[in-house]
């Protein structure tokens, strides 16, 4: 995503979750006032919701010293997000296949899955701590 | 210390019957405690009242996450563990999708509406 895409906005919050409610509400905002439809908004909710939470609990572990960095962008065709932890960081290859008959039944390890579904691009860098994710508008 | 969130009530029980049907007063089924606070409630009906035939009424829920998910599972696996049942209704479109992605439309029973989750026990 380049800085010097109009509408970028760039914010750094603490590891709490409600906190991250705002910046969903604030996306939120933006995409419908940029006539993403319906369905569009939905999956980019689902998207940001998995990777906020991935972020501030499993990548920061709830430490409330540790920050989220979240840059993102609306246009009229596209949005694009990037967030990053503070954490140790994580292989996204070693995530087992929650639809897999074994993994089926497990009660987690089912986010990056929607993620995948929901976004048009997903990406993780910086071993794990960044994830990149892009919304076309249908 | 962190303040102890408000438990209030998040759901609604009603018995029709042996069945106990379940509506969700939340809109959107997010966030960690509200999503812990859900899922003891619903444990609670089977460990503490003996419930064993469960129907979840999504008709309230236009949101949830995979940590809600995780919650339904392990209800799932409770009710299995004492020969009881879990059937899910009216589930929203954008809903049932999740489901179908994570294939847990394979998991659980799911039922077009209350009367025909009813039927299903």
């Amino acid at each position: 995503m380049s800085s010097s895409q109009p509408n970028t906005r760039v914010l750094s919050f603490a590891s709490d979750l409600a906190e991250a409610r705002h910046v969903q509400a604030e996306i939120e905002a933006a995409l419908t006032a940029a006539a993403f439809g319906e369905r569009d908004v939905f999956a980019v909710k689902l998207a940001l919701e998995e990777a906020l939470v991935n972020a501030i609990k499993h990548g920061n572990g709830l430490d409330p010293e540790k920050k989220v960095h979240v840059r993102y962008a609306v246009s009229t065709e596209r949005f694009d997000v990037c967030i990053v932890d503070e954490g140790p960081g994580f292989n996204p290859e070693e995530v087992p296949d929650p639809t897999a008959p074994e993994n089926l039944e497990r009660p987690c390890g089912r986010g990056l899955l929607l993620m995948r579904h929901y976004m048009n691009h997903v990406e993780y860098s910086d071993a794990g701590r960044a994830v990149q994710m892009s919304k076309i508008k249908k | 210390m962190t303040p102890q969130p408000p438990r209030r009530r998040r759901l609604e029980v009603e018995d029709i019957g042996d069945i106990t049907v379940v509506n969700f007063l939340d809109k959107k089924i997010l966030d960690d405690q509200n999503i812990q606070v859900i899922g003891e409630q619903l444990l609670s009906l089977v460990e503490e009242l003996g419930r064993n035939k469960i129907l979840l009424n999504f008709a309230n829920v236009e949101f949830l996450s995979s940590a809600a998910l995780g919650k339904l599972i392990v209800l799932n696996r409770k009710l299995n563990e004492v020969g009881g049942k879990l059937v899910l209704c009216n589930i929203d479109a954008n809903i049932y999708e999740v489901f179908e992605i994570t294939k847990l439309n394979k998991v659980f029973k799911i039922a077009k509406d209350e009367q025909d989750g009813l039927q299903a026990f």
